[in-house]
């Protein structure tokens, strides 16, 4: 049995074990520290992720890469440690391209799981949409290159019983990818594929046919996890001032599927609550189409696809004072943005330029002074303008929107639920 | 990551590898599937080895295969006009081979030749000074059948400064065997107490106290251990441990030579970067000489005779291989990427035992220690940089070449040496290091002023230094080795962040996020390449504030991103143009 010993962390004396992972000495200690790469047998740890920033001894490190010494100082909770820490996790997010709402893991997915519990709703860096392989070629399993997050799990502990690697890193620098040995991987077990899937933290392993196993509210993270705060009661409209000017509130619909929108209207009788303290001005639910004035607070739904989106968001960004983006869409560009990995031009001719018929016909790409023009890619609401709140979500929960909606309105503080934040 | 020890040794992968690189132009997946057998591991680790090294290519390289340097100075003195002119006189385009598979045109990281830019590797023999006449009947000569070795280019030593003889260190004559002679009368222990007392530190950028690093490692129990010279010299503008294992290699051995009768390593290793292969031969000359004289083998001259044996071991094209635990890995034949810090390289290195690595310099200045003597060498230089240090100096000067100066010495001095005229900016110890302005203040090489790694790469008022940074972002980007997360994605998220800023669609705020979004990187990033990747960026920024704004777009419309919406519809207007009229496939 390994020697107690006393260790600090944020100023508190605690026990731990000497030589143990410094993550599980914070963990025992009941302080939370986020983890992705950190698998408990693998040694040397893998260190990849770099999401378990503390300081020791004043020095940046990743926890999971240290162990228990004697009289160590651990700070794990100051303001710039946890916007580090959430930045590396939106790193992962902007580097990747997660389709949440797409995914066969969403809801059992670690990096998923840390974005709900960092309180991540949009990135701060640009998306990078690069253009990932999904690898259907391997006999049992499918590797999505888009949600693989590079914590090298899979490479250290997958082996044939012959001791072979299936797994390696391949490339090096922005380019690095993990890829799969086709040939070890058809000598992999049914139970040892199984066993590829679980222990990749997000959805890049599939083993097909056993993907989709969990219902919807069984997952690991439909559940609130360590640490989430509970509602906290209902929130009380206050009553309109007699002879107070309504709220006034507008929304559109960019590049958007008019979800986020249902979603709104999902806010069922508290809808009525609304209707009596506010005025829809350019709304698809009051079709007003133009502004009348000045908005206290426009709702954005969708990114920008066209150059319509564009004057939209910033006529909204011009007349609102506050501007909300609802959904995965407005935020980073969301489903729609599964095409910024394909040329327009490409995109434009499998719409038109192909044919089943057997007589030629001509290509016409829709092209006129009334009609959108189609941008390059899609683009999130903050690429265009600047945004004030972001509602994550595809689409999302409506009682999320209407605490987000009271708070920008009336000042009033909120508490979201674990239930409540999803990206999915 | 670390190797297990039940696994055959891979130490030979990388030799192997070269053999096939070298006579089949590339490697094959005949090739890979030959390795996978010998070695008795999977195709596809084979496959990651292959790919992490750049001179390793999975497609034919032709049969010249033509390395550019596409380093900043190389950009600054015609590096695009020899790139076209490479294309037009072989027809291959940068990046491939021409059609009869005759040559092979790629761009690379510095190749160590910045005095003499532009340059480039043919078949990893040097060219200089080139222009697209000299390209031109290059290409005609070679097409002819002459040798490349016949058309290479000597590299001069370029030697530009020289402190006078009773304070220089480094450049003095050198007769081979005399820092050795000491050893005949002194304990290991006295060589490590002479070190300790002179203050000799590192020359490759950590600069820590070597005496002590040499300590460490004698204290680790167990026989087994290894010195490793670190002759990956890969930080652009870096030329100084070329010109050290070119013309005083006996130095440099000789200093290993002491490391190993310090530590009591019985083998030793130069990691050589492949950009150096032309040195090779002479440097391996330079070995079996040693050997011939007795001063390497099984009965090496001291106090107390040992055994020491020196191996060459050849990179084969990755900056951060020169990270002391990434050449660890690729000595081993793995990727080289850097390992989790658990131990120091003294507790468990090469192959999980004892090592010492040191840079080329630091075993060339421990010789010369140990020849002038403790007392001698600490009274040179600052109270806390004891010594010389020799200079890589490049770009927009009248001298380019290696200047030894001692520490101290103020940076307007040396580029009044160096005949630089109008000068911008100059970057000091290469893309990781500082970007400054030298009419700012009076600086000096020294501790905590310019804590020199090497390089001094100066730019004129001509130069644009957002290129010059965007250069050095997209280095990182492809030199990271991709194993952490803030490196690898961090430094691609920087090179797009600078195209938006050379775009003009930046904003005032930029420089926060730059700021923020670099403190993540230095926090968070495993080695001290993601550490280092945005320094250059953020010293620029802070010493020349006013330089940026220019690329900045006042904000439009309130709260309005710049965004250029007809850059935006601009494919799809021409995609419309492109097609109309055509017909439809199916
Ligand atoms: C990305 C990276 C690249 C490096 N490249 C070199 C190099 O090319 N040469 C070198 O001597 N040290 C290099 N170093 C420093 C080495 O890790 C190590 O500190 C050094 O070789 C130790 O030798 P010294 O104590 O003699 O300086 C590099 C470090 C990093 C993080
Ligand atoms: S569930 Fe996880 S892996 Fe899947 S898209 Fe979302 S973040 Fe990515
Ligand atoms: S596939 Fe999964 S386990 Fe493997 S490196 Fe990617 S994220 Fe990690
Ligand atoms: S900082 Fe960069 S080079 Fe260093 S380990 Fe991380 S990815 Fe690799
Ligand atoms: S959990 Fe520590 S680096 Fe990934």
């Amino acid at each position: 049995m390994a020697k107690a010993v006393s260790i600090q962390i944020d100023g508190i004396e605690v026990q731990a074990e000497e030589g143990q992972n410094l993550v599980d000495a914070i963990r025992g200690a009941g302080v939370f520290i986020p983890s992705l790469c950190y698998y408990e047998h693998i040694q040397p740890p893998l260190g990849t992720c770099r999401v378990c920033t503390v300081l020791v001894n004043g020095k940046p490190t990743a926890s999971c890469t240290a162990t228990v010494k004697p009289g160590m100082k651990v700070v794990t909770q100051t303001k710039e440690l946890e916007d580090v820490r959430k930045g590396m996790v939106e790193m992962l997010f902007a580097e990747g391209n997660h389709f949440c709402p797409a995914c066969e893991k969403s809801g059992d997915c670690d990096l998923q799981g840390l974005g709900y519990r960092l309180g991540v709703t949009a990135t701060r860096f640009p998306h990078l949409f690069v253009n990932r392989l999904i690898d259907y070629r391997p006999e049992r399993m499918v590797i999505d290159h888009n949600r693989c997050i590079r914590c090298r799990r899979c490479v250290e502990e997958v082996h044939t019983d012959a001791g072979k690697a299936v797994f390696s890193f391949v490339n090096r620098g922005k380019d690095t990818e993990v890829a799969i040995d086709y040939k070890a991987e058809t000598e992999l077990t049914e139970a040892q594929a199984l066993q590829a899937m679980h222990l990749c933290p997000v959805g890049a392993i599939l083993v097909r046919g056993k993907s989709l196993a969990r219902p919807v509210g069984e997952r690991k993270y439909d559940q609130p996890g360590q640490g989430w705060e509970k509602e906290e009661g209902a929130i009380e409209v206050p009553a309109p001032k007699p002879g107070a000017p309504k709220k006034v509130v507008a929304t559109t619909s960019l590049a958007g599927c008019f979800g986020c929108h249902m979603s709104l209207l999902d806010i069922d009788e508290e809808l009525l609550d609304v209707v009596e303290l506010v005025d829809f001005n350019k709304s698809p639910i009051t079709d007003v189409k133009a502004f009348e004035g000045r908005c206290d607070v426009g709702i954005i739904e969708g990114g920008c696809c066209n150059s319509e989106n564009v004057e939209v968001l910033r006529a909204f960004r011009e007349h609102c004072d506050i501007l909300i983006g609802v959904g995965e869409c407005a935020i980073w560009g969301g489903l729609p943005a599964m095409r910024n990995f394909i040329p327009i031009e490409e995109c434009l001719l499998e719409a038109y330029g192909r044919t089943t018929e057997l007589e030629d016909s001509k290509v016409v790409i829709p092209k006129h002074e009334d009609l959108p023009e189609l941008l390059d890619r899609v683009y999130g609401c903050q690429e265009i303008v600047r945004m004030d709140y972001f509602i994550p979500g595809c689409p999302p929960d409506a009682r999320h929107i209407w605490k987000v909606l009271k708070h920008a309105l009336f000042g009033q503080p909120y508490a979201l639920t674990h239930e409540e934040f999803k990206y999915d | 990551m670390q190797p297990a020890t039940d696994l055959p040794d891979r130490r030979t992968l990388l030799n192997d590898l070269w053999a096939i690189q070298l006579e089949k132009r590339h490697i094959s997946d005949q090739g890979i599937k030959t390795l996978a057998a010998r070695y008795q591991i999977s195709e596809v680790e084979i496959e990651g080895v292959v790919s992490f090294y750049h001179f390793f290519h999975r497609q034919p390289t032709g049969q010249y295969t033509i390395y550019v340097n596409n380093s900043v100075t190389a950009v600054h003195s015609g590096m695009g006009a020899v790139i076209s002119a490479f294309e037009e006189a072989t027809g291959a385009r940068i990046g491939q081979t021409d059609p009869t598979g005759t040559f092979g045109l790629y761009e690379t990281s510095c190749i160590g030749l910045c005095d003499l830019e532009p340059a480039c590797l043919i078949n990893f023999q040097p060219f200089t000074h080139l222009t697209p006449q000299k390209v031109k009947a290059l290409v005609w000569q070679l097409r002819r059948g002459v040798p490349v070795e016949q058309l290479a280019n000597p590299i001069p030593q370029h030697l530009r400064y020289q402190l006078p003889p009773d304070r220089a260190v480094l450049l003095r004559p050198f007769v081979p065997g005399e820092t050795l002679k000491p050893l005949l009368q002194l304990d290991p222990e006295e060589v490590l107490s002479t070190l300790e007392a002179s203050g000799l530190r590192g020359m490759g950028g950590a600069f820590f106290p070597v005496g002590k690093k040499w300590r460490l490692c004698r204290e680790q129990p167990g026989n087994e251990k290894y010195i490793l010279c670190n002759a990956d010299e890969g930080e652009p503008g870096t030329f100084k441990d070329r010109m050290l294992l070119q013309y005083l290699p006996g130095l440099v051995i000789e200093g290993m030579i002491h490391a190993a009768y310090a530590t009591g390593a019985a083998e030793g290793w130069i990691y050589l970067r492949a950009e150096y292969r032309w040195l090779l031969p002479e440097l391996e000359a330079a070995v079996a000489a040693y050997y011939d004289r007795g001063w390497l083998g099984a009965q090496i001259p001291a106090k107390t005779p040992f055994r020491f044996d020196i191996h060459i071991q050849l990179g084969a094209g990755a900056y951060v291989c020169g990270e002391e635990t990434a050449m660890m890995n690729s000595l081993e034949g793995l990727r080289g990427e850097p390992r989790v810090r658990t131990y120091f390289p003294v507790e468990r290195g090469y192959r999980q035992k004892p090592t010492v690595v040191n840079n080329v310099e630091t075993f060339a200045a421990a010789a010369r220690v140990l020849e002038v003597g403790a007392e001698r060498f600490a009274a040179l230089g600052t109270p806390q940089m004891k010594g010389t240090r020799l200079l890589s100096i490049a770009g927009d000067c009248e001298r380019p070449g290696i200047y030894e100066i001692e520490w101290g010495t103020r940076l307007a001095e040396v580029l009044d040496w160096a005949g630089a005229k109008s000068t911008l900016a100059v970057q000091i110890s290469g893309p990781s290091g500082q970007c400054i302005d030298p009419n700012y203040g009076d600086s000096c090489f020294d501790w905590d002023d310019l804590r020199c790694g090497g390089a001094v790469t100066i730019f004129n008022t001509q130069r644009d230094l957002l290129q010059i940074l965007r250069n050095f972002s997209n280095f990182f980007a492809e030199e990271s080795c991709g194993v952490c997360t803030p490196c690898r994605a961090g430094n691609f998220i920087f090179t797009r962040k600078l195209d938006k800023l050379a775009k003009g669609l930046g904003r005032a705020d930029d420089y926060v996020e730059i700021q923020n979004w670099s403190n993540i990187m230095r926090q968070t990033s495993r080695c001290g390449l993601g550490r280092a990747a945005t320094h250059a960026l953020l010293t620029a920024m802070e010493h020349f504030p006013g330089y940026f704004s220019r690329y900045f777009t006042p904000n439009g419309v309130a709260g309005a991103q710049p965004f250029d919406l007809e850059a935006a519809v601009s494919d799809y207007r021409e995609t419309v143009n492109k097609t109309l009229g055509t017909t439809k496939t199916n």
